[in-house]
């Protein structure tokens, strides 16, 4: 086989290679979805973040809106404090409501944004007031075990 | 009784002694390909016309086990999850299977018997009927000529035949989970893009098969040049890269995944 036809056969290889290699990284994995813009970051105090993990997704009506960039505690109130970068472009108001949400039932967890009806924006560094900790279905299974125990005995008297 | 004794120990201390020094060997080969390889890539034709014969002609068979890797892992992932009703994890099963662990590691696994093999043996063959010597007597050294091409060019088709693996192996598993079974569409794909991650998944794959292709380039060249020049020294070497590069594989892929994914 001549040199030009080798050339061609390997140029083509590489091409194909590099195209998978390209598939992977737009169609496959999250760069073509990846916050490129410029974000402003918040805070939220949760008593309970349930699996929240670093660059969950916080969501909007459904939308995402921005990414979990950090999961701290803090030992003085013994909260935890998530941090988050949100897009500019999505401006909320100040009394906006954080909750944990769980996609499905058994699915990954995300932070949920409810606008409030304040006329003041969010800023960077702001740090959202209200908020409503994760569901952990253990804890709402014991208490309806509990209730359903403390029923039967009411019952019986 | 006594003679035997001394007869096995020295049995052992040579083979531990052999051992040794064929590790010794193989790191001062592995320099001094690096040092030589400067000759390979100026005339880099050489080394093209070995990622033709180590990655083009791959190609079909790592197409082929990736596609029905990806189909095996679309049935069974969907068997498995269609029990926690979370049929639609089916794409994140698939890609981050393939992505981390199946694509770069059964790539490897093949390439090495593919072209690892096949490298050994025309290197231990040259050997056998002393090309490697006539080289060295027209003052050409084997190494830049004969050696540094093939382990560029195993270096080089590692991490492209791994991507395409996997991106044959999703394509699969898309062609059983969404087209044969019937998983919607829509979040087979956008779950597998909310937890595939770049930087994590995906380069760290990339990395997996780039270190592999050092590994199988390695050994296969180095058992070649360091074969029997007899038709049996070759077809040992020839084993032995198949053998000991499949086990390297696997033993360096649970260092790098200790390493890339410990806890996340």
């Amino acid at each position: 086989m001549n040199r030009a036809t080798l050339d061609l056969w390997v140029g083509v290889f590489v091409a194909i290679g590099l195209g998978a290699l390209l598939f992977l990284a737009l169609k496959v994995g999250n760069l073509s979805s990846a916050t490129s813009g410029e974000t402003y970051r918040i805070e939220a105090k949760f008593d309970n973040i349930g699996g929240l993990k670093v660059r969950g997704a916080v969501k909007s009506a459904g939308v995402v809106v921005g990414r979990v960039s950090d999961i701290n505690f803090d030992t003085e109130s013994y909260l935890a404090v998530v941090t988050m970068k949100l897009e500019k472009r999505y401006k909320f108001p100040r009394d906006t409501f954080a909750t944990i949400n769980t996609s499905g039932l058994l699915g990954e967890q995300y932070v949920g944004m409810d606008a409030g009806g304040d006329s003041v924006m969010l800023k960077d560094g702001d740090v959202v007031q209200k908020t409503q900790s994760a569901i952990v279905l253990e804890k709402l299974i014991s208490q309806f075990l509990f209730s359903k125990a403390g029923e039967s005995g009411n019952d019986k008297k | 009784m006594a003679s035997k004794l001394a007869e096995m120990l020295t049995n052992l201390g040579s083979r531990v002694t052999s051992a040794a020094w064929r590790l010794g060997f193989a790191s001062r080969f592995f320099l001094m390909i690096l040092m030589y390889s400067g000759t390979s890539l100026r005339r880099f034709h050489l080394t093209i016309r070995e990622i033709y014969f180590a990655g083009v002609l791959s190609l079909i068979i790592i197409l082929v086990s990736g596609l029905f890797v990806g189909m095996v892992l679309g049935l069974q992932g969907y068997d498995t999850l269609q029990r926690y009703g979370s049929a639609e994890a089916l794409g994140v099963l698939v890609s981050l299977s393939l992505v981390r662990e199946l694509g770069p590691v059964v790539s490897a696994l093949l390439f090495a018997s593919r072209a690892g093999s096949a490298i050994t043996a025309e290197i231990g063959l040259m050997k056998a009927t002393e090309q490697l010597s006539a080289m060295e007597m027209m003052a050409v050294n084997p190494i830049a000529r004969v050696v540094a091409p093939r382990f560029w060019a195993g270096v080089v088709s590692m991490p492209l035949l791994a991507a395409l693996f996997s991106a044959m192996g999703i394509f699969g598993g898309y062609l059983v989970g969404v087209k044969l079974i019937g998983v919607d569409e829509g979040s087979f794909w956008s779950q597998m893009q909310a937890s595939v991650d770049f930087r994590e998944d995906i380069i760290n794959g990339v990395i997996k098969s780039f270190v592999f292709g050092i590994i199988i380039s390695w050994i296969a060249v180095f058992e070649g040049y360091d074969s029997e020049p007899t038709a049996e020294g070759v077809s040992g070497a020839t084993t032995r890269t198949v053998v000991t590069s499949s086990l390297a594989v696997l033993a360096a892929d649970f260092i790098l995944t200790a390493f890339m994914f410990r806890g996340a």
